[in-house]
């Protein structure tokens, strides 16, 4: 694993937008909005670069690009292999301790207490029971060692280890007919996923990593871990797992990123 | 430049550059730009080289997602246009009849030439071997760059190409190397067409037009280096065209 250093970081913003430059330039890009789509495509890009404000923002660009975004989730469902397994490593390739991920700083994780910790259940399953972390450890573990890849580009091999996922939806009675699992954190994170992936057999709730007890900053006591997604669908710090047919977004997609983020 | 008027016979005549060809073009220059552009952002976010990172006012994308959202949209025009592309230039034989073949000996030559200002881009419907092998290897780049951009999109469902590449991050260094390549060709390619003027203006209107006959042997028809040698006014191109 080779270290680079740090850079820049969509999860750090550094700076706010400025309105200031979106205000200014109002009236040039709705004059923009009503000339035909080939010469608009072209001065957008140029005006990027003219202005430094992003025509992204604007409300019938942020809207097509994400109707394009919302194509690209059914793309990515339509070629999803359901059992098609993910490249696993060897222990020696593991990386420890895991890089940090998380739409803050290390510094700001708040720990969970494990001791009071409850994983609550809701939406369309049967036992909806809460559980304790004791009664997930007993549970049979699972391990994967698969390939952490960040929407940022970075990527690392790490092993994780918990119960499957699929095993846990049928042991407390989920529809797996379903279309969405929600994953709510304990902090304000939301993540969901296909049931396909759910479903698919490198998708883990992870108690450990290498063997360990999973640390705070990386999900303790409960988080997410599948083969098939980027590193922001994976939840940490769950403590509330939902089965639903209703979509809504989550806190990386309401943001404009990619809902599926399939790898 | 547009003489397709003027010829006897127009069922005889086509223009150099027809419609499609234009349409396609122009297509794939707006793709490239925000493929580019947006590429640059999502770059920017884990630099591959400590010492490169695009300035902001050079990226397609405030944040990251306006980025990736402009990728990811960007791709499918460049993926769809350049398959129409291919496929045109491949049934057509617009590619056969343009850039092949190309004679090693002549690409010497060519090179040659360029380095003593001897070029001569009077006959446009001509290519040297520098421009068809130019044209040639950046249509072979493009075509990588799509697959190391799916590799890198799908390591998972496309395993089986992402493992051809051997990690991740060589999968992210061949796709960067790709853009790069392409963004080297640009820099040739719009240069050049701003110093012959009249290769920029055809591939708006089309061109002079040139005879099928022509076209059906164009070994016998295209123009040699000699006879290149002695065309009456050699204009000279800066040496950037053997640069590349």
């Amino acid at each position: 694993m080779t270290i680079r250093p740090r850079t820049p970081s969509l999860f750090r913003p550094r700076k706010p937008i400025d309105q200031r430059v979106l205000t200014e330039n109002r009236k040039l890009i709705e004059d923009i909005n009503r000339r035909g789509l080939l010469r608009g495509v072209v001065s957008l890009g140029a005006l990027t670069m003219l202005t430094g404000c992003d025509v992204s923002e604007t409300d019938s660009v942020q809207k097509a690009l994400r109707a394009v975004s919302s194509w690209n989730d059914g793309v990515q469902n339509a070629i999803f292999r359901a059992n098609h397994l993910a490249p696993t490593f060897s222990p020696s390739q593991v990386m420890k301790p895991p890089r940090f991920n998380a739409y803050y700083p290390i510094e700001d994780v708040k720990p969970v207490d494990g001791a009071s910790w409850t994983l609550e259940l809701a939406g369309r399953i049967a036992d909806k029971r809460p559980w304790r972390a004791q009664q997930l450890y007993a549970l049979p573990e699972q391990e994967i060692i698969i390939r952490h890849v960040c929407v940022e580009g970075w990527d690392y091999i790490g092993q994780w280890s918990g119960p499957n996922l699929r095993d846990f939806l049928q042991r407390v009675g989920a529809d797996l007919t379903a279309k969405y699992i929600y994953f709510i954190c304990a902090d304000d994170y939301t993540e969901s996923i296909d049931m396909p992936t759910a479903l698919h057999p490198q998708t883990i709730l992870a108690t450990k990593y290498a063997g360990e007890i999973i640390g705070d900053p990386f999900g303790y006591p409960l988080r997410l871990r599948t083969s098939t997604k980027l590193g922001y669908k994976n939840a940490k710090w769950i403590r509330a797992i939902e089965v639903s047919n209703e979509f809504r977004e989550t806190y990386w997609s309401e943001r404009g990123f990619n809902w599926y983020a399939g790898i | 430049m547009q003489r397709t008027n003027a010829e006897p016979d127009r069922h005889h005549a086509r223009q150099l550059h027809p419609l499609p060809v234009r349409i396609m073009h122009w297509t794939n220059a707006i793709a490239i730009f925000i493929m580019i552009g947006s590429g640059w952002k999502i770059y920017n976010d884990d630099v591959i080289f400590g010492i490169l990172h695009f300035p902001d006012s050079v990226v397609i994308g405030k944040w990251a997602q306006y980025g990736l959202q402009w990728h990811f949209f960007g791709m499918w025009i460049f993926v769809l246009n350049g398959i129409a592309y291919l496929s045109y230039g491949i049934a057509s034989g617009r590619f056969r009849r343009k850039l092949l073949p190309i004679s090693v000996t002549e690409f010497i030559a060519t090179v040659g030439d360029a380095l003593r200002f001897r070029l001569s881009h009077d006959d446009l419907t001509h290519y040297n071997a520098v421009q068809k092998a130019l044209y040639l290897g950046v249509m072979a780049v493009g075509v990588l760059i799509v697959i190391s951009g799916l590799a890198l999109w799908k390591p998972v469902q496309f395993s089986e190409l992402a493992n051809l590449f051997g990690s991740f991050q060589t999968i992210r260094l061949v796709h960067f190397l790709c853009m790069t390549a392409i963004v080297a060709f640009i820099v040739v390619h719009v240069t050049l067409a701003l110093l012959v003027p009249q290769s920029l203006l055809a591939m708006l209107t089309g061109g002079p037009a040139i005879d099928n006959a022509r076209d059906k042997a164009p070994s016998a028809a295209a123009p040699t280096i000699a006879e290149i040698k002695t065309l009456p006014e050699v204009k000279t191109v800066p040496e950037i065209e053997t640069s590349h």
